[in-house]
């Protein structure tokens, strides 16, 4: 583990909702251009871990993070009061569990990021929204029909054209919260293929409940249980020798 | 066997005899609106024409015609619209998506349910004592449409929270992800999305604004008016003018008032014809709200 690859590192991660702990000391390390995959049963607090990473848990109230996340490789505190969350988020993006496209058109959804930036330039606006659907293997789809209304798309498709909205800004980082979750096993396949394909550019922390899916494209992977990292490492030895006992009860589906 | 069969036989009388009962009480409504509207209908046919409308109010009722009511009620309800719009739908879209929830919040929200509920003429006494006396605005049609825009406000604000609180709050953390600021996420999803449920609630406060009497007596609007308001638009620079603001007016709700109280037969049925064209005026507003919301509805789905 050379820092050099380290895109960004947990420390003593606390969070709380209002006086309820929901994340305990954790710390965790997020390789550049590799996979991290989140593993628990529900409720253990691998989405709210997640969307500490673009302070999402900043639009309501009553949310307190303890700790740091430490973005390389500028060195900075992303959950500190001092950063403002904007900066955050147009750093890291998100995709969703449920397909969440703007009720636009297709075009106007990949746009959104680049107008909120400032770019109004057509031709710059143009180039991205081919380029990030092209990344997203959705142009083929809908090249034809950029400019019609987006809900018209499958589940899956919503999904991909999700993925280049985010796409779409260059985010440094893209956090997926269970991104199959809403859909169907052939799109879902279609969407592992393109995480793995998108690592190559970007760095990817995945939230799943499905350990198949953790195992099938996650090089590093770690398993959470009542708001803790109980362990972490790379995916191979989570799933053939891992450490702890809960982590060997939750993967052969003992527990969960 | 024969035991179940009876049962189900009473149960399946009160079945039938409650679906008979709902459609009755179900057609009052829709009768009473018919018949109200055919009766007025039959009693001012004989006013309805073009000279009716072009008219001004006269002595003789055959000569006798809404022209100033009608465009003092367009003038005032112009009014009405320019303050309430504005004043109802940012102080929606701020309690939606900008208030924190606290007890500040919480005692505005209340208020805003009561003053829902205060009686018109409240907001008529209100106007006339703020309006009329301390701002000097005279017994004018910006004191009338300001005192209407008041009593339409909370209907304004209401509907536009009911609006934007139908938007899924997946469509405000994508914004939120993709590093928009509020007021982006506001401008670009929050007003768009919630547009048509907000003009149906600003077309419903207006046409219910556009049937009030009883503020817009007491603000002193009168009830015999033979002249129009000075025009908008004037020969020398700038061109524009808002002396009209401040002339006197009538509306038609008042019209029609004057002429039933009137002892004369004849001008019962200039009151009738004004109230037929008065009904037209607001069951067209409500069919635009619903087109409007239908358009809306059809074009976005969660």
């Amino acid at each position: 583990m050379v820092t050099e690859n380290l895109k960004a590192k947990v420390n003593n991660l606390n969070f709380y909702y209002g006086n309820t702990q929901v994340l305990k000391n954790n710390n965790l390390p997020i390789f550049e251009k590799k996979i991290t995959a989140l593993i628990g049963p529900s409720g253990c607090g691998k989405t709210t871990f997640l969307r500490c990473f673009n302070r999402m848990h900043d639009l309501y109230h009553n949310n307190r993070y303890e700790g740091e996340i430490i973005l390389y490789p500028d060195n900075i505190n992303i959950i500190s009061p001092l950063i403002d969350p904007i900066e955050v988020r147009m750093r890291i993006g998100m995709v969703f569990q449920k397909p969440n496209p703007f009720p636009k058109s297709i075009y106007e959804n990949i746009a959104f990021g680049l107008r909120i930036r400032g770019i109004k330039k057509k031709s710059i606006i143009d180039e991205v929204v081919e380029k990030t659907l092209k990344d997203a293997a959705l142009w083929d789809d809908v090249r034809d029909r950029l400019h019609s209304p987006a809900f018209n798309l499958s589940g899956g498709q919503q999904q991909r054209l999700c993925i280049a909205r985010a796409l779409a800004t260059n985010p440094e980082i893209l956090l997926f919260d269970e991104p199959t979750s809403a859909i169907d096993p052939i799109a879902t396949g279609k969407i592992e293929e393109l995480m793995v394909e998108l690592k190559k550019k970007v760095t990817i922390i995945i939230v799943t409940h499905n350990i198949h899916q953790a195992a099938r494209i996650a090089d590093y992977t770690a398993f959470m249980y009542l708001g803790e990292i109980i362990e972490f490492g790379p995916t191979e030895k989570i799933f053939t020798v891992p450490s702890d006992k809960r982590t060997e009860l939750y993967i052969s589906g003992k527990f969960g | 066997m024969e035991d179940i069969k009876k049962r189900i036989k009473i149960i399946k009388f009160w079945d039938y005899l409650f679906g008979i009962v709902g459609l009755l009480s179900t057609f009052v409504g829709v009768l009473l609106l018919v018949i109200l509207f055919i009766d007025l209908f039959i009693d001012g046919a004989a006013r309805l024409n073009y000279k009716f409308i072009t008219s001004f109010p006269s002595r003789f009722p055959k000569e006798a015609g809404i022209l100033s009511a009608l465009v003092g009620t367009t003038l005032v309800m112009f009014v009405t619209a320019f303050v309430a719009v504005p004043l109802g739908v940012m102080a929606g879209i701020y309690l939606e998506e900008y208030a924190k929830k606290n007890w500040l919040t919480n005692i505005i929200e209340i208020n805003i349910a009561n003053l829902a509920g205060v009686p018109s003429i409240i907001y008529g006494l209100l106007a006339l004592g703020l309006f009329v006396y301390f701002f000097k605005f005279g017994e004018s049609i910006i004191t009338g449409g300001l005192a209407l825009a008041l009593l339409i406000l909370p209907i304004v604000i209401t509907a536009t929270r009911e609006s934007i609180r139908a938007i899924p709050n997946s469509i405000r953390e994508a914004s939120y992800a993709l590093g928009a600021t509020k007021w982006q996420t506001v401008k670009n999803h929050i007003i768009p999305y919630s547009l048509g449920g907000t003009l149906t609630g600003i077309i419903i406060g207006l046409s219910r604004a556009i049937g009030e009497t009883a503020p817009v007596i007491t603000v002193g609007a009168l009830t015999f008016i033979t002249f129009l308001p000075s025009s908008p638009i004037v020969k020398r620079f700038p061109f524009i003018s808002f002396k009209w603001l401040f002339d006197p007016f009538t509306v038609m709700p008042i019209q029609v008032f004057n002429w039933v109280s009137r002892p004369q037969k004849e001008f019962h049925i200039n009151a009738a014809a004004a109230g037929v064209i008065l009904l037209i005026m607001t069951l067209l507003m409500n069919a635009i709200a619903i087109y409007i919301r239908y358009r809306f509805r059809r074009k976005i789905k969660w």
